[in-house]
């Protein structure tokens, strides 16, 4: 059993060796799509082993999959083959450093690994800085003076805000003196919850939480993610909106539960309330007037993560299942979104939502996937997004948070109407795309990268998050179990 | 360890790191900065040492010299070569004087005594943990008002002190090998952070970090 948390750690860091030592051959770009398949079958498995045996603990303590940490890890494994296998280069075209950029794709996923298992809160903390030191070179790699400058943002504010998390981690270290030997095992921390000293453990959990929700994206600390999101190259893009902000919003959850335990809820409550509801505002500010549609998405992720806040600060069975399911729902999506834009932005050589029309009918084989997949990001039916949505709003106002609740639904409509209208311009109308190489001639069925191999990965997903809704019913137990995992329902 | 030497050896180095927090804000030479650094981090090994003696741990020498290690070699080694290959030995230009800056200083160091009371422990160690809060702020106000990149640096280095006396001084540390993953962490962005340094400044002839700008809605 313990193999199957090691695996997922130790295989991708010795593909990542592979890649660094053999940085010159092209087949190192399938690296990281191994290691990303290594880790969801390791997820899968664990979510198995898990049900049937109780949790999984190794490596003296500090490593342990509960039914959470295996739907995490599967949830970053499938998310990640998704976005790394339509993020590869189209055939033909030539990749430099690809060797490079594969070993540290391989070691980003053995971090989210590592924070999803780590049992202590400090190593789940090491971890998720590791996330930020194995990106920051991706989110710089496109070269240039603005993938500079997002680089520079997104390690200094990520580095700063995780810094925040680290001295409430050192605060709940000290607050967990009071039941005998300080610790940081989450464990024992929530064994111990009701005997943490109260003062301390409110300001320990407040700056944890704010420490974690700046590597989460959520406003006000979001400002590094559209740079970052928008700089990096797709699957990367697509990797870090997909998961790894729902893996610091799964360290959020792991330290919410302990802090509800030993305060009570309301302390996390009006946090997570309150950045939530900034998070939708401030994505539904932006997306209207949006340009640029990597930004788009990165607005899109902001709001998705406030959803998720929402979730969290509802508690309960309904919500948290419904948010975990939602991180499985939107990062598939997220991830097929980036792949997209990437490849739009090979055909039109800009990020310019003005420099896009019609793809509908100028590449179907672009433009409809796009339109499906906005409608699945805006929660439409029947994506599964619309049914965790509804969960987490209803969820919300059967817990009596009826103002913020209906202040999100009026938020989600906002940002609603701002996406469908950039979308819209962008697809619906007719065929021109401006700048694009080798004009108009080339039809769908010719253009460069239309084939099946590529169009796989965008089908998979979109079809996956389709019938997740409905076909949901298998996952019931893992979700119910992975709520359980918390400490029961609050 | 005597309770009178143990509290004069606590006051003497968490003394030293207020003081080169200080002298770090006011100053506006680069190279002095990480020299202060250098400093800083010896200070905080002594404090690790000394905590961890009282408090009779085995392992407390090994941990000071970890942080001996990075904090005042490692670290302030990695900036020095960042500021050489970028050519600064002086920030530019500063946003904010002297004396507002020293000003602001004592104020924060005032405002890290009033808002720790929660988080103050019962015994002299924990009496101290203030200072370590003083460094945390002070670091903030550097990454906020500070336009050199390399500063910026030093910003973020006396932040992630003042992180440290603080855990140092309520619980005595966390256990070694998440002190060493931290470690490790903190020496990897800082590295990362001086390649994109050196990147910035070829890329625009400096490394000031006031005119990114170009990314915005």
């Amino acid at each position: 059993m313990a193999a199957l948390i090691w695996l997922p750690l130790l295989l991708p860091s010795l593909l990542a060796a592979l890649g660094f030592g053999l940085r010159r051959r092209r087949w190192t770009m399938w690296l990281p799509i191994a290691a990303a398949a290594v880790v969801l079958l390791a997820g899968i498995a664990l979510l198995v082993a898990v049900q049937g045996s109780g949790a999984v603990v190794t490596g003296a303590g500090l490593l342990r999959a509960d039914p959470l940490s295996a739907w995490l890890l599967s949830v970053v494994g499938a998310v990640a083959v998704i976005s790394l296998w339509g993020g590869l280069p189209e055939p033909g075209t030539e990749e430099r450093a690809g060797g490079v950029h594969a070993a540290l794709l391989c070691l980003f996923l053995a971090a989210m690994t590592l924070a999803v298992t780590a049992d202590n809160l400090g190593l789940m903390w090491v971890a998720i800085e590791l996330t930020t030191i194995t990106t920051a070179f991706l989110v710089a790699s496109g070269g240039g003076r603005n993938a500079l400058e997002a680089a520079w943002k997104y390690v200094v504010l990520g580095a700063v805000g995780v810094a925040i998390a680290f001295l409430g981690i050192v605060l709940l270290s000290a607050a967990s003196q009071g039941g005998g030997e300080a610790t940081l095992s989450w464990t024992l921390l929530l064994q111990r919850a009701p005997v943490l000293d109260p003062a301390l453990l409110r300001v320990a959990g407040a700056l944890t939480v704010l420490g974690f929700a700046t590597k989460a994206g959520l406003a006000p600390m979001h400002a590094w993610l559209p740079d970052a999101h928008s700089q990096a190259p797709a699957p990367v893009s697509g990797l870090m909106s997909g998961v790894l902000l729902s893996v610091a919003c799964y360290a959020i959850l792991r330290v919410q539960a302990v802090v509800d335990a030993g305060v009570g809820p309301e302390l996390m409550r009006i946090l997570l309330l309150t950045g939530g509801l900034l998070s939708l505002a401030v994505a539904a500010g932006l997306v209207l007037t949006q340009r640029d549609y990597k930004r788009l998405l990165a607005y899109s992720s902001i709001e998705h993560m406030g959803l998720l806040a929402l979730g969290a600060a509802a508690g309960g069975q309904l919500a948290i299942a419904a948010l975990l399911l939602h991180m499985l729902g939107h990062g598939l999506v997220k991830a097929t979104m980036f792949v997209l834009a990437g490849r739009i932005s090979s055909l039109t050589g800009s990020h310019r939502i003005a420099d896009v029309h019609g793809l509908l009918q100028r590449r179907p084989d672009l433009g409809s996937p796009f339109l499906l997949g906005a409608a699945a990001l805006l929660g439409l039916p029947p994506f599964v997004t619309f049914f965790t949505e509804v969960a987490i709003v209803v969820a919300g106002f059967s817990r009596g948070l009826t103002l913020p609740f209906l202040a999100a639904c009026g938020l989600l409509l906002l940002g609603f109407a701002g996406i469908a209208r950039q979308v819209l311009a962008m697809t619906v109308g007719a065929g021109r795309v401006r700048g694009a190489a080798g004009g108009s001639a080339a039809s769908p069925s010719t253009a460069p990268g239309s084939g099946w191999p590529r169009r796989a990965p965008v089908v998979v997903a979109l079809g996956l998050t389709a019938v997740l809704g409905f076909a949901a019913w298998p996952l019931a137990g893992t979700l119910l179990a992975a709520v359980a995992a918390l400490g029961g329902v609050r | 360890m005597t309770p009178e030497l143990y509290r004069q050896l606590l006051a003497t180095t968490t003394g030293a790191l207020l003081l080169t927090a200080v002298l770090q804000v006011w100053g506006r030479s680069l190279l002095r900065s990480i020299a202060l650094l250098a400093v800083q981090g010896a200070a905080l090994a002594a404090l690790v040492l000394t905590v961890g003696l009282h408090a009779g741990e085995p392992e407390a020498p090994l941990v000071a010299l970890l942080v001996l290690v990075v904090k005042s070699v490692l670290l302030p080694w990695a900036m020095f070569r960042s500021a050489r290959l970028v050519g600064e030995t002086r920030e530019r230009a500063a946003q904010v004087s002297t004396a507002v800056e020293l000003i602001v200083a004592a104020g924060l160091t005032l405002l890290a005594y009033v808002v720790s009371g929660p988080i103050l422990g019962p015994d002299a160690a924990g009496q101290a943990v203030p200072v370590g809060l003083s460094l945390v702020l002070l670091g903030f106000w550097q990454l906020l008002v500070r336009g050199s990149a390399i500063t910026q640096l030093a910003g973020f280095l006396l932040l992630d002190n003042g992180i440290a006396a603080v855990s140092f001084l309520t619980s005595g540390g966390l256990p070694l090998t998440v002190e060493l993953g931290a470690s490790l962490d903190v020496l990897l962005v800082v590295l990362i952070l001086g390649v994109l340094v050196v990147r910035l400044q070829r890329q625009q002839g400096h490394a000031d970090i006031t005119e990114l700008r170009e990314l915005h809605d």
